[in-house]
């Protein structure tokens, strides 16, 4: 693969898709599209495993130069971070052209073209590696997402449209002055170099914040995440898949690439505050995800309180906690993104989201039942899907630092396992009071192409994580001796005690388990 | 005693001149039918000025003594000023043959406010610049009040003309000021004297000077006339107003400020500061209730020149480059959103200036919905369009200044701006169609929307040109 551009091309194939939707019509648009984001997603497989995954090799790989833009470069260039969002991208995008498919029947070139420039853009902030570069993908995912939103939404769609449009640009437009000081103080616009630069420590806490009003709005955290139900109720099913799965990891994908590594000191002077905002959002969240009557509503509530359990996982400072903050944007992308599908597959047929329109469904859509089990359970966490082993990661990174953190996000998780499990029993148990709703038919081949391929992934990532863990190891690893000296000492006092036996009977038993996993 | 070399300097002028007198010859008798000649030959005038802009610069940077200057700076100011009275003659004929006032006057109104204004981006003297506003304003007052029939246009000639005078009167009177306390009108020597120290007297001359400017470029708070005249006057003319006179006013204000005023930077400073916040936070804040597209656009022209003059507040040769840059893209972006209001017509070709009018433009004219788009997000500042480049180049030299907070409240007061753009595009792909318009724009108007859009689009390729060019530019003045 060496010199061969496979990130450009990855973003080029798409990009020449969505011209082409442009000028055709519906039946070729859609068709075009599936195409365009099936060889992204061959592509993407092609580039997971030439990912050189060893601990010896280069940080940053597949990269591209071309200095064509005068003051900021075209360059590109993954870690193993990237990489997995780069898979969660083109792993979803194929799906939602899918779920589209029926659903979408006004100006559909239009509506394929801004999700092939969706993705064009998406993969672009993953790979980019010029600070003006990154800013630029980041920012003009706005134009398309509104347009989705605006066009193709609800009935309260104009108003989201905005509230998300505005909320965004003025979360972001901070983070650019503060990068512009940044490039003007490091003397270079490359991310690598960045991340390696020691800035005034004074200095930090306000570049942090300036980031922060970003990437919190992205994320979103408590309290600036209400436009996030706004814009997911108001979204088609695919657009709030993409939003939900893939555009709320940038902000987490910042924090990752930007905040922790740039301004380590900031970042541990300030993670109280994240902390704070942190439980609030697992907590706050979880209630008032507990009382909604509006199925995509509830499951955009769900979607703070997990990006909380990101934000917490992050601020850990340790290994554990950022590995899990990674697995659950992961599982999260993957199972928020299902469950909206879910919620799309019974809104096509009695076109409500009104919980109480529901119910029974277990008996005339068994097939759906289970699989919305499936999700129902992964969005828990239960052991052996996808959240449970970043939730657990990311509960045991920030034990370490703060015990009452820890204390307080858990039991979000059992809010969450409330408000999931109350939601499905509404829906798919009990009496079948509504005549229409018992009468919809059961998964078509589609929808069960769509669901299928989402729920081997959540599978595999709970019971094989290492799949995924493995090739952002050495960058976490990296990350961690970065933040090693600015980390603030936990309150938990943990003794890893490798060579102490448990007890003198099982001296030597303890010794060799302590061998096994060293 | 002229010599050569000068002449050689000011080419572009004495083609424009030229062009100018013969053309408004064959106007005289040729009468209306002449219009369509006249309107070509009036580009070809602006096409070889431009070409002779090497010419001059080869010969320059002084001719006459120090009088004017032909340097890096003014060339590239001509250039766009040039670009954008072309643009204004080119969209013009579809306009004014609509009710068959097609009239050959109009071009070459144009070219002689295209003397004034090269006069005024390349004036080394106080009355130099004298000279070239009032040429530039009065070509500019016959040009508002064009439509003589139409009580609107007429309304915004004559109000343009009281106030353009008033201004005018302020300038003159603050040009006084400074020959009185400096004994020169030159602006090196105004420069020379201000070495020492910036005395009260220069100090109001100052002011006054650069009220009449700020009025001149409609910033806040003489801006007042601005929506009034844009509205009023025909739309071939406002795409005018809002392009060549806005860089030759901004150019002429940079060039005052640095090269006469340059000693008393740290007071001129704060009046930019102001002036620029002003703008940006009044031309967003007002412009939000707007119903007609032209006075949107008049607002939104008060807005941006709020952002170029950040450049000039950052006061260094990088932010004079960024708020020339800025200009450049903002000619860009406005002849390409104008070239879209001008196919504005109803069913019968009627001209439809309102917001409303647009509602549902996205099903019934696809490619004009899409440019319109694109020139709005690009003036609302969202990359990857290229407006976003000029806002970022003018931001980035005031941080560059260490004017941070500057930079912070100017980008953050952008988001207001971004909501009126928005509102223009909701109402072309999110609302339900209103009556379409004309099924087809004209061909002229066509080409020049598609390489505006193009520009606006694929821009940051020419990032290394634009760079280089407005350094250029920038050099020469300090």
């Amino acid at each position: 693969m060496d010199g061969f551009p496979i990130l450009s091309l990855m973003m080029a194939v798409p990009m020449a898709g969505a011209i082409a939707c442009l000028f055709a019509g519906a039946g070729t648009a859609r068709w075009i599209a599936l195409l365009a984001t099936l060889a992204d997603l061959v592509l993407g497989i092609i580039l997971w495993i030439n990912f050189d995954q060893a601990g010896s090799a280069a940080q940053w790989q597949f990269q591209e130069y071309a200095p064509i833009f005068g003051r900021f470069a075209w360059a590109l260039g993954i870690d193993g971070i990237a990489l997995m969002l780069i898979a969660l991208t083109v792993f979803l995008m194929p799906i939602c052209i899918g779920a589209s498919w029926v659903a979408i029947n006004k100006r559909v070139g239009e509506y394929m073209a801004a999700f092939l420039f969706m993705e064009v853009l998406m993969i672009g902030v993953f790979t980019a590696q010029d600070l003006y570069l990154f800013y630029i993908m980041f920012e003009a995912g706005l134009i398309p997402m509104y347009l989705i939103i605006g066009i193709w939404g609800g009935a309260e769609r104009i108003y989201a449209s905005y509230k998300f449009f505005l909320y965004t640009l003025l979360g972001s437009v901070l983070m650019l002055i503060a990068m512009m000081w940044m490039v003007h103080e490091a003397g270079t616009t490359e991310i690598p170099a960045l991340m390696a630069y020691n800035f005034n420590p004074h200095v930090q806490t306000w570049l942090f914040l300036a980031f922060f009003a970003s990437f919190a709005v992205k994320m979103p955290m408590w309290p600036v995440h209400t436009w996030l139900p706004d814009a997911h109720v108001q979204a088609p099913t695919a657009g709030s898949v993409i939003l939900a799965g893939v555009l709320l990891k940038m902000g987490g994908y910042g924090f990752i690439r930007f905040s922790l590594p740039m301004f380590p000191e900031a970042s541990a002077q300030l993670a109280p505050l994240v902390w704070g905002l942190s439980m609030v959002a697992v907590v706050y969240t979880s209630l008032v995800a507990l009382v909604q009557s509006d199925m995509k509503k509830l499951i955009a509530y769900s979607s703070v309180a997990h990006m909380a359990i990101v934000t917490v996982g992050l601020f850990a400072f340790n290994q554990a906690g950022i590995e899990g903050a990674m697995m659950v944007m992961l599982g999260h992308g993957l199972v928020s993104g299902a469950l909206f599908l879910c919620v799309g597959v019974i809104y096509d047929r009695l076109h409500t989201r009104e919980i109480n329109r529901y119910g029974g469904l277990s008996i005339n859509m068994p097939k759906y039942a289970v699989l919305f089990m499936l999700f129902t359970m992964a969005s828990v966490g239960l052991p052996g899907t996808s959240n449970f082993v970043g939730e657990f990661l990311s509960l045991m990174g920030i034990y370490q630092a703060s015990s009452w953190v820890a204390l307080v996000c858990t039991t979000g998780i059992i809010l969450g396992a409330a408000y999931m499990l109350y939601l499905y029993r509404r829906i798919c148990y009990g009496e079948q009071v509504n005549a229409d709703a018992a009468a919809m038919p059961d998964l078509s081949v589609r929808e069960i192409a769509l669901l299928a391929p989402i729920a081997a992934a959540v599978l595999w990532m709970g019971v094989y994580p290492e799949s995924f863990l493995a090739p952002m190891r050495s960058d976490i690893r990296a990350l961690e001796a970065r933040l090693a000296p600015a980390a603030p000492a936990g309150d938990s006092k943990i003794k890893i005690g490798a060579s102490k036996p448990a007890g003198e009977d099982h001296h030597e038993e303890s010794a060799a388990h302590g061998e096994a996993h060293s | 005693m002229i010599d050569h070399a000068s002449l050689l300097a000011v080419l572009p002028e004495l083609i424009l001149t030229a062009g100018g007198l013969v053309l408004m010859l064959v106007a005289a008798w040729g009468g209306d039918a002449s219009s369509r000649v006249v309107n070509w030959l009036s580009v070809l005038t602006l096409a070889l000025a431009g070409m002779a802009l090497s010419t001059s610069l080869a010969n320059g940077p002084d001719a006459f003594d120090g009088l004017v200057r032909a340097d890096a700076f003014s060339a590239f100011a001509k250039a766009l000023i040039y670009g954008a009275a072309a643009a204004a003659i080119l969209l013009a004929p579809r306009y004014f043959s609509t009710d068959g006032k097609e009239r050959p006057e109009y071009p070459v109104l144009i070219l002689f406010s295209s003397i004034g204004m090269g006069m005024m981006v390349s004036a080394g003297d106080l009355l130099t610049l004298y000279v070239g506003l009032e040429m530039q304003s009065l070509a500019a007052y016959v040009l508002a009040s064009f439509m003589r029939q139409d009580v609107r246009s007429s309304e915004a000639g004559l109000k343009y003309f009281v106030l353009g005078s008033l201004a005018s009167g302020i300038l003159l009177y603050g040009a006084s000021l400074l020959y009185g306390f400096t004994g020169t009108t030159s602006f090196d020597g105004i420069a020379i004297a201000m070495d020492d120290g910036v005395s009260k007297g220069e100090l109001f001359g100052m002011v006054f000077l650069l009220a009449g400017l700020a009025f001149k470029m409609s910033a806040v708070p003489f801006h007042m006339w601005t929506p009034d005249v844009y509205e009023g006057a025909p739309t071939p003319v406002t795409t005018f107003f809002g392009s060549a006179p806005k860089v030759a006013a901004v150019a002429l204000a940079v060039r005052v400020a640095v090269e006469a005023l340059g000693p008393a930077g740290l007071d001129w400073q704060q009046i930019v500061i102001f002036v620029a916040l002003a703008s940006i936070l009044l031309g967003a804040v007002a412009a939000i209730g707007q119903t007609n597209i032209k006075r949107l656009m008049a607002y939104s022209s008060i807005n941006n020149v709020g952002f170029a003059l950040i450049g000039l507040a950052a006061g260094t040769p990088a932010g004079v480059a960024a708020t020339m840059s800025y200009m450049a893209i903002y000619v860009v972006m406005t002849v390409g959103a104008f070239a879209c209001i001008l196919q504005m017509r109803d069913a019968q070709g009627r001209p439809v200036e309102s917001i409303a009018s647009l509602a549902g433009l996205s099903q019934s004219r696809k490619g004009l919905a899409a440019a319109l788009a694109i020139f709005m997000f690009s003036m609302a500042g969202i990359p990857p369009l290229f407006g976003f480049w000029a806002k970022f180049l003018v931001f980035d030299a005031a941080v560059a200044a260490g004017m941070t907070a500057l930079a912070a409240f100017g980008i953050a007061a952008s988001v207001i701006g971004a909501f009126y753009y928005l509102k223009i595009i909701k109402t072309m792909y999110f609302d339900e169609p209103a009556a379409a318009y004309e099924a087809k724009g004209g061909a002229v108007e066509n080409i020049i929307l598609t390489a505006c859009a193009v520009v606006i689009v694929l821009g940051y390729l020419l990032n290394p040109l634009l760079d280089q060019a407005s350094a250029a530019a920038a050099a020469s003045l300090f």
